[in-house]
């Protein structure tokens, strides 16, 4: 009793905090939670004229027209394409860049090689892909000039042939972002005592070993935490850079569950059907995000909660 | 004995050397990467068309024209796209960090009940969100479609800057200071406005660089929910300008072949000079804020 009393007396003292959450939440309540509960629209044939309420419910349905459409495997093994092949380069490279970056001596030079690998990420997507399509386009751009010089044939169409396209989204990713993702680990290497350093060098350590038995061990937990993370997001192939990729050409191996959502909801109008592939989607993300996650903490001890 | 030392000192060195050159290719290999296109897309921007299209610009401009900035400074499109997202970014900003502070600083008392809960319910969002279609229909159904509004509402909370916010102020407003405010008669109010504001602009600048960058670079929103060309934002047009102009450019020149290549050979050039017209400022910009972004980044991997 008297523990409600404090509560009561710490919620009266401090109403204007509750005051100060609502915008927020606010926000969230209208743009989070509420479309969460339109998914039940997966489940009914949705509508707009009967709304969210009085459409029929059509159980699984749209589960089931998407599993058995013929492009279901052809755009889940886009998506996983894409995703996999983005976490396998993607995730080693900031770590080596950030233990390079770290090595540097000289502080000017550390400075400089940190505000050109990060300069990239400011770039916005549209103009990230506009840059690769003057770039590598067939005759006028300077790739295939490049490749003209070293004896190539010089008229390569990277953006448009399929065969090219998830390397042009992978590399390009890479590209912009493999710097920005390097900061957590420059962070975190900071920490690193520099008195290890010393112990491992008078025990005869070359930098190699040191890098490897003093450097690795200090990020292996933001590591994980980040590989967790990427894991959860193995089926979300963003569609902001991939839609701006397509083209009618690359289309059977650009075609990613984001854009076949907004292809299908908003372009078609099917939304039932849509939010049933957003639902799947989403669910999947969550199974394999706890699973590692409970994976990890098995493992290594670290974990997301 | 001496002689053992002396040569494992030579072998580790030379090791070590090794090692140096290694991580010198890289790092030269990746600022080269990330440098060259764009210097490329520069000098690009202010060389003759001809040159450019044929491969014969490659480490300096050739054929020196600014006749591509003088068409892009003439297309409306720029400018209004410029205006609508000063706009969208300064007010979208101006909200977002007005409700993140004010819910970071609430989550991070401890003496506010059921913060936990509340905290639960925000995170549980980053992990699970409803989707693109109902979120559509929301916004449908608050009357929201094609409204200025929208663009500077949406995007403007995370709850990761909320997050960030939460342990900045919980590691730098001690519970000492509160306690002894209150004691002088301090309110929360009052405490919140004239003790912890000024004591976190580091954490201000931090998330009002995040959302200002989100609202500088989206377009999908603009492309979804906006149809007056009026309240498009510069990634909108720079989307129709680069990405979808040469489609246009073809069609409308048919007639005259050497007019058509003319066109498109000039097209090219207005793309290299958007690129420049449109990131400019913010590569200009950038190296004096990096500081604050880095922070961010640290003070966000504190909590994992």
């Amino acid at each position: 009793m008297t523990k409600w009393n404090k509560t009561l007396k710490l919620m009266k003292r401090n109403w204007l905090l509750y005051v100060f959450l609502l915008p927020a939440a606010i926000y969230i309540g209208t743009f989070m939670y509420a479309p969460m509960y339109g998914l039940i629209i997966a489940f009914k044939d949705f509508t707009a004229s009967k709304g969210i309420m009085g459409s029929p419910w059509v159980g699984m349905k749209w589960f089931e027209t998407f599993f058995s459409t013929p492009r279901f495997w052809q755009i889940l093994k886009n998506t996983l394409t894409l995703s996999i092949y983005s976490l396998i380069v993607g995730f080693p490279l900031p770590i080596i860049l950030a233990l390079f970056i770290n090595d540097i001596g000289n502080l000017k030079a550390k400075k400089f090689a940190q505000t050109v690998t990060y300069m990239p990420y400011f770039i916005s997507t549209v103009v990230l892909v506009g840059m690769m399509s003057v770039l590598f386009s067939p005759r006028s751009g300077v790739v295939n000039a490049l490749l003209a010089h070293l004896g190539g044939s010089g008229d390569t169409f990277f953006m448009g042939e399929s065969k090219y396209f998830p390397h042009m989204y992978v590399w390009s990713g890479v590209w912009q972002s493999m710097g920005w993702n390097s900061i957590i680990y420059i962070a975190a290497l900071t920490g690193v005592s520099q008195e290890l350093h010393e112990a491992a060098k008078i025990d005869g350590a070359n930098k190699f070993q040191r890098v490897l038995h003093v450097d690795l061990p200090a990020i292996l937990p933001t590591m994980v935490i980040l590989l967790i993370m990427n894991c959860g997001n193995i089926l979300s192939v963003g569609y902001e850079k991939v839609y701006l990729l397509q083209n009618s050409l690359n289309t059977p191996v650009s075609e990613v569950i984001s854009t076949y959502i907004y292809k299908m909801g908003l372009q078609q109008q099917r939304y039932s059907y849509s939010t049933a592939i957003g639902l799947f989607n989403n669910v999947i993300n969550f199974v394999i995000l706890v699973i590692v996650n409970k994976l990890s903490k098995k493992v290594s001890g670290t974990g997301l909660w | 004995m001496s002689e053992k030392i002396k040569t494992k000192k030579m072998k580790v060195s030379k090791d070590d050397r090794i090692f140096d050159i290694v991580k010198w290719a890289f790092l030269g290999f990746v600022i080269l990467i990330v440098l060259y296109p764009l210097y490329f897309v520069v000098i690009a921007s202010f060389s003759d068309p001809t040159y450019v299209n044929n491969g014969k610009v490659l480490f300096w401009p050739k054929g020196f024209m600014l006749t591509g900035y003088q068409r892009i400074f003439k297309d409306s499109r720029i400018l209004t796209g410029y205006m609508n997202t000063l706009l969208y970014t300064i007010c979208g900003t101006f909200f977002g960090v007005v409700c993140t502070m004010l819910a970071g600083y609430s989550l991070s008392r401890k003496d506010l009940p059921g913060k936990t809960l509340i905290m639960l319910l925000f995170i549980f969002t980053m992990y699970f969100q409803g989707g693109m279609i109902p979120f559509y229909l929301i916004v449908k159904g608050l009357n929201l479609v094609n409204t200025r509004l929208l663009m500077i509402i949406t995007g403007s909370v995370s709850v990761y800057n909320i997050i960030i916010t939460r342990s900045f102020l919980a590691g730098n407003i001690s519970d000492e200071l509160l306690d002894a405010s209150r004691m002088d008669g301090c309110g929360n109010g009052r405490f919140f406005f004239s003790i912890v504001l000024p004591l976190s602009k580091a954490i201000v600048a931090v998330i009002a660089l995040y959302i200002a960058v989100v609202h500088w670079n989206s377009y999908f929103n603009a492309m979804i929910f906006l149809t007056d060309e009026s309240k498009y934002p510069l990634q909108l047009f720079l989307r129709d300008i680069l990405l979808m102009a040469s489609s246009t450019i073809n069609a409308t020149s048919e007639a005259d072949p050497e007019a058509a290549m003319k066109l498109q050979m000039m097209g090219q050039v207005i793309k290299y000079g958007v690129i420049v017209v449109s990131t400019v400022p913010i590569i200009c910009v950038y190296p004096f804020i990096q500081k604050y972004f880095v922070k961010g980044v640290m003070i966000g991997s504190v909590k994992g």
